[in-house]
């Protein structure tokens, strides 16, 4: 599987600016994949534009049927969700969790993946195949001992549980590892020479070339971490501590009828990641064609 | 050789580097993995103290119809759920993969669903799908399937339940398997398409004889990954049906979560937990190997 294709150009690719760089001749073109794509885009946004015109609703469109449009833009939908819930808790448990999970994985998968690449010490590469190992295990397998041995430290039921066990993941070591990789040594031989230190080599020389690739990793892991649900839906228990994934649960339990309000917090339950989506589309792409190529 | 300098052996620096991801991978990846192996084989309500109790709880799947029924039904969804997306992202990336105007915003609108987290895309769509207001029923009235008096009950009835949750997961995915084809087509060379083309390859044969072949590894390992993914769902089921209406969407991690944090018998749950793993592991290897012998690697 880890044949190692690099789908670094074909991202590009993906990303560039096509239609700039039409000939003019064909630019005003009507192409007949238009009739075939723009439905199809519409059928793909129809969920979302539907969740955002239901969140500026009243009580009363939410509940008309044939469905109405909305009369006017209720903004008060969103600060009734704000007020009426412990949205903001919950919004912000997601941020610390997410942010800190993200900066300890770059950090701790960049000490890791660069150790693997190129120091040579005792058991590197039995240690590594276990590291891969757990790559490939389903999470449900390793569910409930996790479980445990978070009870154990105390964690259960706190803002810990979801990030401890987190701090690092082999995904990221084996990410940065194979990156690292095809790096020239030469730079760090140079570097070595000058008497600079292997933790001044990775900060100074080599994580400043790993841009592109500590962003897909800072991505993947936010989408991850923000996304997550069954961890936890088995760990936290008391709503102060509730990530937003199971608030949006709690609120929908709590709120079954008031289906305008349930849209507005499900729409501010999206917009980071939508927005990360939106700024980081190049990582946010290049992490998804790595995973799915070299997974 | 001066490649080998910096590559050279520092026992104590690497050790180092590498320990804190180490020792997390450790605690939470490789020790999970064996005690969960051990668990299977106990009585375990995660409080008391556990009793081994040997092969019984690999005995009582015999006994077990919710077991059974639990696993078909991840069977059906898996049959369902990989085709449809895996065909169906084909097509759209086939779609998107040229140089119109406006491709970046379709290319968006397909991407954006992707980052959608599967509660909130089950919050979507409970309410697109709604038996009383959804704007489904609706449209589907239109046609003339269901009435206001009898509304096609998508997630409530026994029926459908299954197939609601193929369709909201179908559209979570398929701008991930879209990347993925949209990568490998931007890789197949215009040269050989272009040579086809002066040989006399029509629209049709180009695909077939031409595309599609280079697409195999793509395809192979959307076949592989999506199965793995199917064979796991849970959020969903969770949100949505709580394996309702009856048992008809009980698939086994729902089973299994039920099992372990609500009527507290982990062992048997872990015994679950290691079935799904061996299931995973034989379909991986078979369609491994029956790729192996259809997909062709260009390099």
């Amino acid at each position: 599987m880890s044949a190692g294709i690099d789908v670094r150009e074909p991202v590009e690719q993906i990303l560039a600016p096509l239609p700039d760089e039409e000939p003019p001749r064909r630019r005003f073109l009507f192409s007949g994949w238009h009739l075939m794509l723009l439905p199809l885009a519409l059928v793909m946004l129809a969920p979302m534009v539907w969740m955002l015109l239901t969140s500026v609703q009243t009580l009363a469109e939410t509940e008309h049927f044939p469905p109405v449009l909305p009369s006017g833009v209720r903004w008060q939908n969103y600060t009734d969700v704000l007020q009426l819930s412990q949205f903001p808790r919950w919004f912000l448990n997601s941020m610390i969790v997410t942010v800190v999970v993200v900066l300890s994985n770059l950090l701790l998968c960049s000490l890791a993946g660069y150790a693997f690449a190129r120091i040579r010490f005792f058991g590197r590469d039995v240690v590594f195949i276990l590291v891969l190992a757990t790559m490939m295990i389903p999470f449900q397998v390793v569910l409930i001992p996790t479980f445990l041995i978070v009870r154990r430290i105390g964690l259960i039921d706190t803002l810990g549980a979801l990030i401890v066990p987190n701090l690092a993941g082999a995904f990221g070591i084996f990410l940065l590892r194979q990156f690292f990789k095809t790096l020239p040594v030469e730079l760090e031989e140079a570097a070595r020479i000058d008497g600079a230190s292997r933790l001044g080599i990775l900060f100074k020389i080599v994580l400043p070339l790993s841009g592109p690739v500590l962003a897909t990793l800072a991505v993947v892991t936010f989408l991850w971490t923000w996304n997550d649900f069954l961890w936890p839906l088995v760990t936290i228990s008391s709503s102060n501590n509730m990530t937003v994934q199971l608030g949006l649960l709690t609120f929908q339990g709590a709120h079954k009828t008031n289906t305008n309000l349930l849209m507005a917090a499900n729409v501010m339950s999206i917009a980071p990641v939508l927005v990360l989506f939106f700024v980081l589309q190049r990582y946010f792409i290049r992490g998804i064609a790595t995973t799915g190529l070299k997974g | 050789m001066n490649a080998r300098r910096i590559v050279q052996s520092d026992h104590l620096a690497g050790w180092a580097f590498a320990l804190p991801a180490i020792v997390l991978v450790v605690v939470f990846g490789i020790v999970p993995i064996a005690w969960s192996a051990l668990m299977s084989f106990q009585r375990n309500n995660l409080l008391a103290p556990p009793e081994w109790i040997g092969l019984d709880n690999y005995r009582a799947f015999m006994n077990d119809p919710l077991f059974k029924t639990s696993m078909v039904h991840a069977g059906v969804y898996t049959v369902l759920f990989v085709p449809a997306s895996i065909a169906g992202s084909l097509f759209v990336a086939i779609a998107l993969n040229r140089r119109i105007h406006g491709i970046r915003l379709y290319r968006t609108a397909i991407f954006v669903p992707v980052v959608v987290s599967s509660i909130a895309t089950a919050i979507m769509f409970l309410w697109l799908l709604d038996a009383n207001f959804g704007l489904a029923n609706w449209v589907l009235q239109k046609f003339g399937i269901g009435s206001p008096a009898h509304p096609v009950g998508f997630f409530s009835s026994s029926d459908g339940a299954l197939y609601s949750i193929v369709l909201v997961t179908v559209w979570g995915w398929i701008g991930f398997n879209v990347i993925i084809y949209l990568a490998a087509l931007q890789g197949v060379p215009t040269e050989l398409l272009e040579a086809a083309t002066i040989d006399g390859a029509g629209h049709w044969s180009l695909f077939r004889n031409v595309t599609l072949p280079l697409l195999g590894p793509a395809t192979l390992f959307l076949v592989v990954f999506s199965s793995i993914n199917a064979i796991q769902l849970f959020d969903e089921v969770f949100f949505l049906t709580k394996g309702g209406p009856g048992t008809s969407t009980y698939v086994p991690v729902y089973y299994l979560y039920t099992l372990a944090f609500q009527q507290g018998i982990a062992g048997y749950a872990a015994a679950i937990a290691y079935v799904l793993l061996a299931v995973i592991l034989v379909l991986t290897v078979i369609q491994l190997g029956v790729g192996k012998r259809m997909v062709y690697y260009a390099s």
